[in-house]
């Protein structure tokens, strides 16, 4: 493998480069985010680029993008050297980027966000309002996703905005289109559909620059792979070269490969029983239909299912988020009723789907974040004993390996795999007898992802019933003792682990959908 | 154990990095209003000789008091990203309700009979409007999603209202009650000292020290931070977010009542248009003092300081004979000034990152 690797820069010269990162060094106050990176683009190709949260990846396509400006080194583009001081000076320069927390604006239409900035107008003054809505439409519809354009973003799911940040970028024309984890919220026909898009792409001459934390979707797309770590650039080759455990090593410099571990300790009594849970859809049918299921204590849950399959939906049901819903919900016994609050004190807790949006609050410190849900724990008298605070934060940090030097930082300044485990910190101090775990790996890295998932199964271990939601098949069938299968709305399938397979899976994910289609 | 040892030590030093870092970087912007105030006190020691005496001290700290006041109710609101324009009606209403309870009392028409209350029945009765308008402003936004700034702005008119209503626009003069109704001693509230000091002066003090235990050491306060930092992911804690925040209002509508009773007590008479644009003063104090309008960052010691940058100010400029339209052209100036460096500091932390 390494004899491989060494072989391959020579191959590399094989095809052009559009544009090359020489040298490029980024210091931000106290930390060296890219060190002497060099990193090339090949002309018409999917140059993936890959390393754990904090390798530097973002950095340096922000760098590329204009968002950023290097401290050290240069960019050439076509041999000339360019020095974009914003977004918009690249995109003169015809780089454009999707970038991965969604960049879209809530409270305007689709149309209207794909033409943000780029308006088509009638002599510079007013909007052409019918050529943006149809050029918006045909464009969803070659990602064969025809959303409404006249549809408010706010009213989206995160994979139908995914999609909307796609058709913003291609609406620009541009020469290179760098992704930032496009598929994060993206299932599995999503991005078969987008693949298919690249594929054109590539075809019409853009040259694709791909980030993403699935390694086996890069082996798909990727024709030529950088790795990085730690800011340094540990790797270069054409992806014909390479495998899985290849990059896996590159990346973390150790063998992540893990697979579906059978629990060690015996399941208790059924500590969530969910039935007849419906929830009624604007404008007739239903987003949750009639489901039902029961989960016992240590046990894992897997829910699998398509964008749009209600699994969001039903957990903001369980919640209590959703007034509208109905059916019954027993944990431990008991009937719960009333709001959020109400059912967190009752031993019910949810790990939300979006951290950023859902789950942080990002002006408070890391402890403040922890601490927000379980306040009234630390009560004494009237005050908030600091001491008891403290005791707990540490805890945490030091039971989910959180790295933060100070726990008085901001939320913000933590990578995206730590911030999600302060979430689960926060979840956790609220001593939950359920955990609802809402894709709680998106856009997070492998090593970070493993923790989660030898979290859960600590926590299963000490006797915690866990309802674990994605999209990823491969994380439902390492993480799950139980999987089910949702689409439109209802559970399609119920599948022991010994039973679980991809296809069938697969199978049950699309029960419905087929059906849509014949009817219209 | 030793690890322990050396995990902790470890923090220790990066927080002390950490801090050194802040203070090289930013101590001048972290710490603006201070200095602002510190340089102001300077500037007018120096160029005027009356502003040094101490009884022009005690006039001045008397106005920042009330600016304060109101400011520190304010300041609970727009951390949860709202803001109440009624406060300086709640000002008048609740003097024009102290004033009518002393001079009038309260008629009971069916059974012919007028009530007479002793001064604490008529603070506390005042006190309860003040909280009650707040209360109404906080059922408006929470539970029927009107905007903060309309709901506010609906009972500024109609708190104004009333207190012109009250006495049909007139004033209730000389509010020192009759010695057979047990009602005397309403102007101590605004006349007395304690220390040498003026009691509104206390009060401000005793205030805000109650705010800044509250939102540093309560749930209540903590919760009202992450309201304003981040709703959504507030609500998905658990967090109450319609009381709290329906709360806040009603701690506004509180403070507004206490400074109503204070200026009335001062003037020994409650004007019925008392208060008017004091809303805009206390906002201007919360946000001189860097709390956000976005809600979810800011403090209640940076506003007590900001009301006394505004105080300190205008203050200086009487003693110095400069016009009040110039008055009105520099505060203004000095507000802006304040949010333009608040944007740089945003900036730089945001740098840092």
């Amino acid at each position: 493998m390494a004899a491989q690797a060494k072989v391959a820069p020579e191959g590399l010269l094989l095809d052009d480069v559009i544009l090359r990162a020489e040298q490029i060094t980024k210091i931000y106050p106290g930390t060296v985010a890219l060190n002497k990176v060099d990193f090339n683009v090949y002309r018409g190709k999917v140059n993936v680029l890959v390393g754990e949260n904090g390798a530097g990846k973002s950095t340096l396509m922000k760098i590329l993008a204009g968002v950023e400006q290097p401290t050290e080194g240069r960019l050439l583009l076509e041999g000339r050297e360019i020095a974009p001081r914003s977004p918009r000076e690249a995109e003169h320069l015809g780089i454009g980027i999707i970038y991965q927390e969604l960049n879209l604006f809530p409270n305007l239409n689709v149309s209207e966000n794909i033409f943000i900035a780029h308006e088509l107008t009638h002599g510079g003054v007013v909007i052409q309002q019918q050529e943006q809505e149809r050029r918006a439409r045909a464009l969803l519809e070659r990602l064969e996703h025809p959303i409404d354009p006249k549809m408010l973003v706010q009213d989206l799911r995160i994979g139908q905005q995914q999609v909307v940040e796609i058709a913003k970028a291609l609406a620009l024309d541009v020469r290179i289109l760098i992704m930032d984890e496009p598929t994060s919220a993206l299932s599995d026909a999503e991005v078969r559909v987008l693949f298919k898009v690249i594929d054109e792409l590539k075809a019409n001459g853009v040259t694709i620059i791909y980030i993403s934390h699935k390694l086996e979707e890069l082996l798909q797309i990727g024709d030529y792979i950088t790795v990085l770590r730690d800011g340094h650039k540990v790797a270069e080759a054409p992806m014909s070269q390479v495998n899985l455990a290849w990059i896996v090593e590159r990346m973390v410099g150790r063998d992540t490969a893990s697979d579906y571990r059978p629990p060690q300790h015996p399941f208790g009594d059924v500590i969530l029983r969910v039935e007849g849970m419906s929830l009624p859809k604007h404008g007739g049918g239903e987003l949750v239909s009639d489901v039902s299921f029961s989960l016992r204590a240590g046990e894992i849950l897997g829910i699998y299912g398509l964008m749009g399959a209600g699994r969001t939906e039903l957990f903001e049901c369980l919640m209590g988020l959703r007034p509208q819903a109905t059916g019954e919900v027993w944990l431990a016994g008991k009937k719960l009723s009333g709001g959020i609050d109400q059912r967190i004190a009752h031993g019910l807790v949810l790990i939300p789907e979006d951290r950023q949006r859902e789950g942080l609050v990002p002006e408070l410190s890391v402890a403040h974040n922890m601490l927000l849900a379980s306040l009234k724990r630390y009560l004494q008298r009237f005050f908030l004993s600091s001491a008891k605070e403290n005791a707990s934060v540490a805890r945490m940090i030091n039971d989910l390996a959180i790295k933060v030097a100070n726990p008085q930082f901001p939320v913000a300044s933590l990578s995206g795999g730590n911030q999600q485990k302060v979430v689960v910190a926060k979840g956790l101090l609220t001593e939950p007898k359920v955990l609802l775990m809402d894709e709680p790996t998106r856009g997070i890295d492998v090593g970070a992802k493993q923790e989660i998932f030898d979290l859960a199964r600590r926590l299963a271990a000490r006797g915690l019933g866990i309802v674990f939601v994605s999209t990823e098949l491969k994380e439902i069938m390492t993480i799950a003792d139980r999987i089910l299968v949702m689409s439109k709305g209802k559970i399609t399938r119920e599948l022991s682990r010994a039973e679980a397979t991809q296809q069938a899976l697969v199978e049950a994910s699309a029960i419905g959908h087929e059906l849509v289609r014949k009817d219209s | 154990m030793a690890d322990a040892k050396l995990q902790s030590s470890e923090t220790v030093s990066i927080a002390r990095t950490f801090r050194g870092r802040v203070t090289l970087q930013g101590l001048l912007v972290q710490l603006r209003a201070f200095i602002a105030l510190i340089l102001l006190l300077t500037f007018f020691t120096i160029v005027s000789e009356p502003f040094t005496k101490e009884s022009n001290q005690i006039i001045l700290a008397k106005q920042v008091a009330i600016n304060a006041i109101l400011g520190i109710g304010m300041t609970f609101v727009i951390l949860t990203g709202g803001i109440d324009l009624s406060v300086g009606s709640i000002v008048g209403l609740t003097g024009m309700i102290a004033g009518g309870l002393i001079n009038e009392g309260l008629v009971l028409e069916p059974l012919n009979k007028v009530v007479y209350f002793n001064v604490w029945m008529v603070g506390l009765i005042s006190i309860l409007v003040g909280m009650f308008v707040g209360l109404i402003n906080g059922i408006l936004i929470t539970r029927f999603n009107v905007a903060p700034f309309i709901a506010t702005l609906g009972t500024l008119y109609m708190a104004r209202g009333f207190s012109l209503l009250r006495n049909n626009g007139a004033t209730f003069p000389n509010l020192i009650g009759k010695p057979e109704l047990h009602n005397t001693g309403f102007p101590k509230l605004g006349a007395g000292t304690f220390l040498g000091l003026p009691y509104s002066i206390w009060i401000m003090i005793g205030l805000g020290l109650l705010a800044i235990f509250i939102t540093k050491k309560t749930p209540f306060g903590r919760q009202v931070y992450a309201i304003g930092g981040n709703r959504r992911a507030a609500e998905l804690s658990g967090v109450r977010v319609k009381t709290i925040t329906l709360l806040t209002y009603v701690i506004s509508g509180f403070c507004a009542a206490v400074v109503g009773l204070i200026v009335t007590s001062q003037l020994v008479a409650s004007h019925p248009s008392t208060g008017e644009t004091w809303e805009l003063n206390a906002i201007a104090a919360v946000v001189l003092g860097g709390t956000s309008l976005a809600g979810g960052r800011g403090t209640i010691l940076g506003t007590i300081v900001g009301a006394f940058v505004i105080g300190v100010l205008r203050n200086g400029m009487i003693l110095e004979g400069l016009s009040s339209f110039w008055q009105m052209v520099i505060t203004g100036f000095v507000i802006i000034l304040a949010v333009i460096i608040d944007q740089v500091q945003q900036q730089l932390q945001e740098r840092k990152r």
